[in-house]
C-alpha cells in the first residue's frame, strides 16, 4: 500500500466482486469547488464508500486579524460568490452586538427585504438552472432511458397549474438553454436580483450595508420597483411549485425505493433569519427572545424532535474539529480570547472564538489529510456527541425548525407545530393560494430539492410582510436609516443568519480597536467536512454512503447521477469549491465488506 | 418562399467556432460567473444561443453551468492544453496563488492528475493553456489584480494574472491580457468585453483598445464621481455626514472620486443599484491598489479633507445663489391667471374687447 492514497481505495488485491472507485472531480453546477470520491458495489447497487474534497485555500480569518472592525462586512461578502450579502448581513450583525448598536427599524426592514430577495434569487437559479439539470429531459434519457419513458406517458397532476402537459414536458421544459423553463428561470434570477439590488445596491457583495443601519435611501420609488417584481415572483411561484411537487412525485413514484437517494439521520441545523427590529436589540444577554423572534425560527432538530430554539445555547455548543484537513491543531497552544460568554457561560477552547487557524500545504491523502474543509460539530449535551449536523441545503433545516417551533404566525405564513402554511395573495392572472409544506418522513435528496421550492414561496410571502411594515414607517416620516456607534477598544459579538444554503455565523474578537480574531461558518463547511478526529464522516459523505443507485448504465457508462442528486441536494457552495471527478472506473479488487475500509477513516 | 440552409442577411465569420474555457479555481469566490448569470447586455443566452450576428458560435466551458461533470468535463481542459481544442479564449477567475513558498501540497487546484493521483494545481493549469489560448480575460479584480485574496497578511503569496505572466505577456495571436476587474465584476461590463473580442476574431472590430492597467478604454476610462448623481452634491459642498443621507458620500469614505469604474452610470443590473449613487461608498474595488489602499473602508480619504473643504467653501455660496434662482423658477409666469385679461405681452387684433 502506498504511504499516500490518491484516492479512497483498499489494500486487498484478489479481483473478486464488483467494488470500483469512482470520483467527480470537479462537481459542477455548484458554486465552488469539490470532489466526491467513492467506492461503489455494482452488484449490491450501492455506495459503500464516500469521501469529499475541497481544493482551495484562501486563509480570510488569518488576513483579517489587526484590520478596522468595520471593515469585516465588506471583506467577509468577498467568501462567498452567491450568497456573499449573506456573509455582509451576518457580519453587521456581529457588528452590531459588538458595538452595542441597533439599527433603526426600517434599516432592518431594508436588509430583510433585500435578504429575502436573496433567497428568491439563489434558490430559484439553483434549483432549476442548476439542480434541474438533473432532471432534465437530456440527463433522464442518458441515466434512466424506462424513466423517461413513462413520464413521457404520465399526466403531470398539477398540468392546470403549470402549463406542462405530462412530466416529460416538464423535463425537457428543464434542458439547458434549450428548455422553456430553463431561460424563463434565468429571467426570473434577473428581475430577483434587480429586488435585491434595490434594498443592498448590488449583487452579490453589496454596498448599501454598514453596522449600525443602511445607506439605502427610502424612497416610496424603491418599494414601488420592489413590489411589482414582487408580485410577478409571486405569480411565477404559483406555477413553479406545483410543478416541482409534481416532477418529485413522479420520481418516488417511477424509482420505487427513492427516498433512499442521499438520506440521512435527521441533524439539522437552522440559525435563524429575518430580524424583528421590534424585539432585536443585538444584545448577547437577549440573544433568546430576540432569536425567537426571527421570522425564520432558528432550531436543532435532531430525529425529528426539536431540541432547542435558544440562539445561546446553539452558539455555546458550536466545536470545531479537525481530523482529515490540512491544518495543524491549536490544540491547546491557541489563544483563548473569550473564556466566559456576556451570561457568565464557559466557552470551549474549539468554539469559533478561541479558533486559531495554522494551515499546513501537504499532499492529498484520503487515509489522512485530504481537504481544507475543517469539521464544525454541535456538541450535543444530553448525549456528549460531537454531531455532524447538516443543513440540508437550507430550505429544509429552516421549515423543520420553523414549523415545530409554532412560533411564526404572520398572516402570510404560519407555522402550526407540524407544518408551515404560505399564503399568496392574488396577483395578474391568478387567484390567491394556500400552500402547505408538512414535515416530510425523510432527510433526502428529494425532500431536500422540494423544501427548496417551498421556501421560495415562503420567502416571497415574508417580504409582503416586510413591505407592509416598511411603508408604514416611511408614511410616518421615520426614514432614519442609520444609527451612529463607535468602535469599542475590546469588545466580542457574534451574527447568526441563514446563507441561502444553510446555517451562518460570524465571531469577532476585538483587542485595541483591531480584530484580534474573526471566524465566520457558512453551510458548506458544515455540510462537505471531512471525516473529523473521532471519525465521524461529514454530511456528504454521510448521505452519499449506502446511497442505493438507480442509474441504468453500469460501470463503464456510468454518469452517478444518484450521487450527483444527493450531494446537489445538499446545495454545495464551496468557494473553495467541491470537484467531482468521474473516473474510468478502476475495478477493485474487494467484494462487498465496506468494515475492510474502516481502518482508512484513521 | 423562404430560402434555407443559406445565409444572405449578415456575413459570417471567417471563425466559425470558438470555445471559451473559463477557470473559476483561482483564489475567488465565483463570484464573477454567478455575475454573467445576471447580464443581459449581452446575456449567457444571447451568446450561447448565436442571437448576434455575423459571430461564430460560442461554446462556453464553465464550471457553475456545465452540463458535464467530473472527467466529462476536465476533457475539455485536456483537449485545450493539448491543442485540440483551437481556437478558445482563456478566461481566469480569482486571484493566482503562489505554489513555490511551501513544501509540498496546493492552494487552489482543478482536476486530478492520472499520473500521480494529485491535484491539478491551477497554476499547472495555466502554464499549459496559456499558450494555447487565442487570448486571454482576467475577470474580475482577484484575477486582474490579486483583489482581496492577495490583502496585506495573507498566507497564499495571492497576486493577479499579469502579476504571475507578466506584464508584457502576448497571446500567440498578439493580444495582451485584457482585465475586466470589479468585485465583483458588473455583469455587462464582462459580457459585453466577451463580445467585444467575438467581433474582434469575427473581423468585424479593430483590436480592443485598453489603458495601461489592461482595461477596456470605454469601460474605465472614466471615475465613478464623473458619473455619480451625487456629484452635485459634491460640487455645491453638500457632503452627508452620516450614513443613510442622499447627499455625497465622500466625508463618509467614498474614494469614487478617485476610482475608474463606470457603475454609476450604468448601474449594476438593468440600470437598477450601484454604489454611491444608491448610498454604498465606493471602497475601490475595481482597482489594483484594492483593498489596502481604501481601507479602513469607512473612514475619509486622506486626500478628500482638502479637496472637501476648497469645494466647501465656494460650494456654500453656490448653493445659497441657486436656491435664489430655485425658488424663481419653482414659480409659474405671472400671465397664466383666469382674469378677464390678456396679459402675456401678444397684441390681439381680432378678438380684443373694447
Amino acid at each position: 500500500m502506498p504511504d499516500i492514497l490518491t484516492a479512497p481505495a483498499t489494500k486487498s488485491s484478489a479481483p473478486t466482486g464488483n467494488i470500483v472507485e469512482m470520483s467527480w472531480d470537479p462537481i459542477t453546477r455548484i458554486v465552488g469547488s469539490l470532489g466526491i470520491y467513492t467506492k461503489i458495489d455494482f452488484d449490491s447497487k450501492k455506495v459503500i464508500e464516500c469521501y469529499s474534497t475541497s481544493s482551495i485555500f484562501r486563509g480570510y480569518s488569518i488576513f483579517m486579524q489587526n484590520k478596522d472592525p468595520r471593515d469585516a462586512h465588506f471583506i467577509t461578502s468577498r467568501i462567498c460568490g452567491i450568497c456573499g450579502d449573506n456573509h455582509a448581513t451576518c457580519s453587521t450583525y456581529a457588528q452590531n452586538m459588538a458595538y452595542g448598536v441597533k439599527p433603526p427599524p426600517l434599516a432592518e426592514w431594508i436588509v430583510n427585504l433585500g435578504e429575502a430577495a436573496e433567497y428568491m434569487f439563489d434558490h430559484n437559479i439553483f434549483q432549476d438552472n442548476l439542480v434541474g439539470v438533473d432532471f432534465c429531459e437530456m440527463m433522464v434519457k442518458e441515466t434512466n432511458p424506462s424513466v423517461w419513458e413513462k413520464a413521457q406517458r404520465t399526466p403531470a397532476p398539477h398540468a392546470a397549474d403549470h402549463g406542462y402537459r405530462t412530466i416529460g414536458d416538464i423535463m425537457k421544459a428543464l434542458n439547458p438553454f434549450s428548455g422553456e423553463f430553463y431561460r424563463e428561470t434565468l429571467h426570473v434570477s434577473r428581475y430577483t436580483r434587480e429586488m435585491f439590488c434595490l434594498m443592498e445596491g448590488r449583487h452579490v457583495h453589496p454596498s448599501t450595508l454598514y453596522p449600525g443601519g443602511v445607506g439605502t435611501v427610502p424612497s416610496i420609488q424603491l418599494f414601488t420597483d420592489y413590489t411589482v417584481r414582487l408580485m410577478r415572483y409571486i405569480e411565477f411561484m404559483k406555477r413553479c411549485l406545483p410543478l416541482h411537487d409534481d416532477l418529485f412525485d413522479f420520481f418516488y413514484e417511477a424509482l420505487p425505493g427513492y427516498e433512499e437517494v442521499g438520506r440521512r439521520r435527521v441533524l439539522l441545523a437552522c440559525w435563524g433569519s429575518f430580524q424583528d427590529p421590534d424585539v432585536c436589540d443585538y444584545d448577547y444577554r437577549t440573544m433568546e427572545k430576540w432569536g425567537n423572534a426571527m421570522f425564520v425560527t432558528p432550531g436543532i432538530v435532531i430525529d425529528g424532535q426539536l431540541v432547542t430554539t435558544n440562539l445561546v445555547d446553539i452558539n455555546l455548543g458550536i466545536r470545531i474539529l479537525l481530523g482529515s484537513s490540512y491544518y495543524d491543531d491549536w490544540g491547546d497552544n491557541g489563544e483563548v480570547f473569550v473564556k466566559n460568554d456576556p451570561l457568565g457561560n464557559p466557552v470551549d477552547r474549539r468554539h469559533p472564538w478561541n479558533q486559531t487557524t495554522i494551515p499546513k500545504p501537504q499532499k492529498r491523502n484520503f487515509a489522512d489529510k485530504y481537504t481544507w474543509v475543517m469539521s464544525p460539530r454541535w456538541l450535543d449535551k444530553r448525549t456528549g456527541d460531537h454531531l455532524a449536523m447538516d443543513t440540508g441545503g437550507g430550505p429544509i433545516a429552516r421549515l423543520w425548525a420553523t414549523a415545530l417551533a409554532k412560533l411564526v404566525n404572520i398572516g402570510y405564513v404560519e407555522s402550526t407545530g407540524h407544518s408551515v402554511k404560505i399564503r399568496l395573495p392574488k396577483t395578474a392572472l391568478k387567484g390567491e393560494v394556500e400552500f402547505e409544506w408538512k414535515i416530510p418522513k425523510w432527510s433526502n435528496a428529494i425532500e431536500r430539492d422540494r423544501a427548496r421550492t417551498y421556501f421560495q414561496a415562503y420567502s416571497a410571502a415574508c417580504a409582503l410582510h416586510f413591505l407592509d411594515k416598511a411603508l408604514k414607517e416611511v408614511y410616518a416620516g421615520r426614514t432614519a436609516t442609520f444609527t451612529p456607534f463607535k468602535v469599542p477598544d475590546e469588545a466580542i459579538g457574534c451574527g447568526f443568519h441563514e446563507a441561502v444554503r444553510g446555517v451562518l455565523s460570524h465571531h469577532m474578537v476585538i483587542r485595541k480597536g483591531k480584530i484580534a480574531n474573526y471566524h465566520p461558518y457558512p453551510p458548506t463547511p458544515w455540510n462537505a467536512n471531512p471525516r473529523d478526529v473521532y471519525g465521524t464522516p461529514g454530511p456528504y459523505e454521510d448521505a452519499v454512503q449506502n446511497t442505493p443507485i438507480f442509474e441504468e448504465n453500469g460501470p463503464d457508462k456510468f454518469k452517478g447521477i444518484d450521487i450527483m442528486r444527493a450531494v446537489r441536494s445538499f446545495d454545495p457552495c464551496l468557494p473553495c469549491g467541491v470537484h467531482m471527478y468521474l473516473g474510468n472506473g478502476k475495478v477493485l479488487q474487494q467484494k462487498h465488506t465496506p468494515t475492510a475500509f474502516a481502518g482508512l477513516a484513521h | 418562399m423562404v430560402a434555407e440552409n443559406k445565409t444572405f442577411t449578415h456575413r459570417q465569420s471567417p471563425v466559425k467556432e470558438i470555445h471559451v474555457v473559463w477557470m473559476t479555481t483561482g483564489l475567488g469566490c465565483d463570484g464573477d460567473s454567478v455575475s454573467i448569470t445576471a447580464a443581459t447586455q449581452p446575456s449567457i443566452e444571447d451568446l450561447v444561443m448565436g442571437n448576434i450576428p455575423g459571430l461564430p458560435k460560442v461554446h462556453v466551458h464553465n464550471p457553475v453551468i456545465a452540463y458535464e461533470v467530473g472527467d466529462e468535463f476536465m476533457k475539455y481542459w485536456f483537449d485545450a492544453a493539448a491543442g485540440k481544442l483551437d481556437p478558445f479564449v482563456l478566461v481566469m477567475e480569482g486571484s493566482i496563488p503562489n505554489e513555490k513558498i511551501k513544501k509540498e501540497g496546493y492552494w487552489a487546484a482543478l482536476g486530478t492528475d492520472p499520473d500521480t493521483g494529485q491535484p491539478i494545481t491551477t497554476n499547472e493549469w495555466i502554464d499549459r493553456l496559456a499558450p494555447k489560448a487565442l487570448g486571454i480575460v482576467a475577470c474580475g479584480t482577484c484575477a486582474t489584480y490579486g483583489g482581496i485574496h492577495a490583502m496585506q497578511g495573507n498566507p497564499t503569496g495571492a497576486m493577479g494574472l499579469a502579476d504571475y505572466l507578466g506584464w508584457g505577456w502576448r497571446s500567440k495571436a498578439g493580444l495582451p491580457i485584457v482585465n475586466v476587474p470589479g468585485c465583483p465584476v458588473q455583469p455587462d461590463n464582462m459580457m459585453e468585453t466577451l463580445l467585444y473580442l467575438l467581433y474582434q476574431v469575427a473581423g468585424l472590430a479593430p483590436l480592443i483598445p485598453l489603458d495601461d492597467q489592461l482595461r477596456p478604454t470605454w469601460l474605465f476610462g472614466k471615475t465613478v464621481h464623473e458619473g455619480c448623481d451625487r456629484a452635485g452634491y459634491y460640487e455645491q459642498g453638500d457632503f452627508a455626514r452620516e450614513y443613510g443621507s442622499p447627499k455625497c458620500l465622500v466625508k463618509i469614505g467614498c474614494w469614487g472620486p478617485v476610482v475608474n469604474c463606470n457603475v454609476t452610470k450604468r448601474g449594476w443590473m438593468a440600470g437598477i443599484g450601484g454604489c454611491p449613487n444608491v448610498g454604498g461608498i465606493c471602497i475601490g474595488c475595481t482597482m489594483p491598489g484594492f483593498p489596502d489602499k481604501f481601507m479602513p473602508f469607512m473612514d475619509a480619504p486622506p486626500g478628500s479633507a482638502l479637496s472637501t473643504k476648497v469645494v466647501g467653501l465656494w460650494g456654500g455660496v453656490l448653493r445659497r445663489l441657486r436656491a435664489i434662482t430655485n425658488t424663481t423658477v419653482n414659480k409659474e409666469p405671472k400671465w397664466r391667471h383666469p382674469r378677464a385679461e390678456l396679459t402675456t405681452g401678444y397684441e390681439p387684433i381680432n378678438y380684443a374687447r373694447n
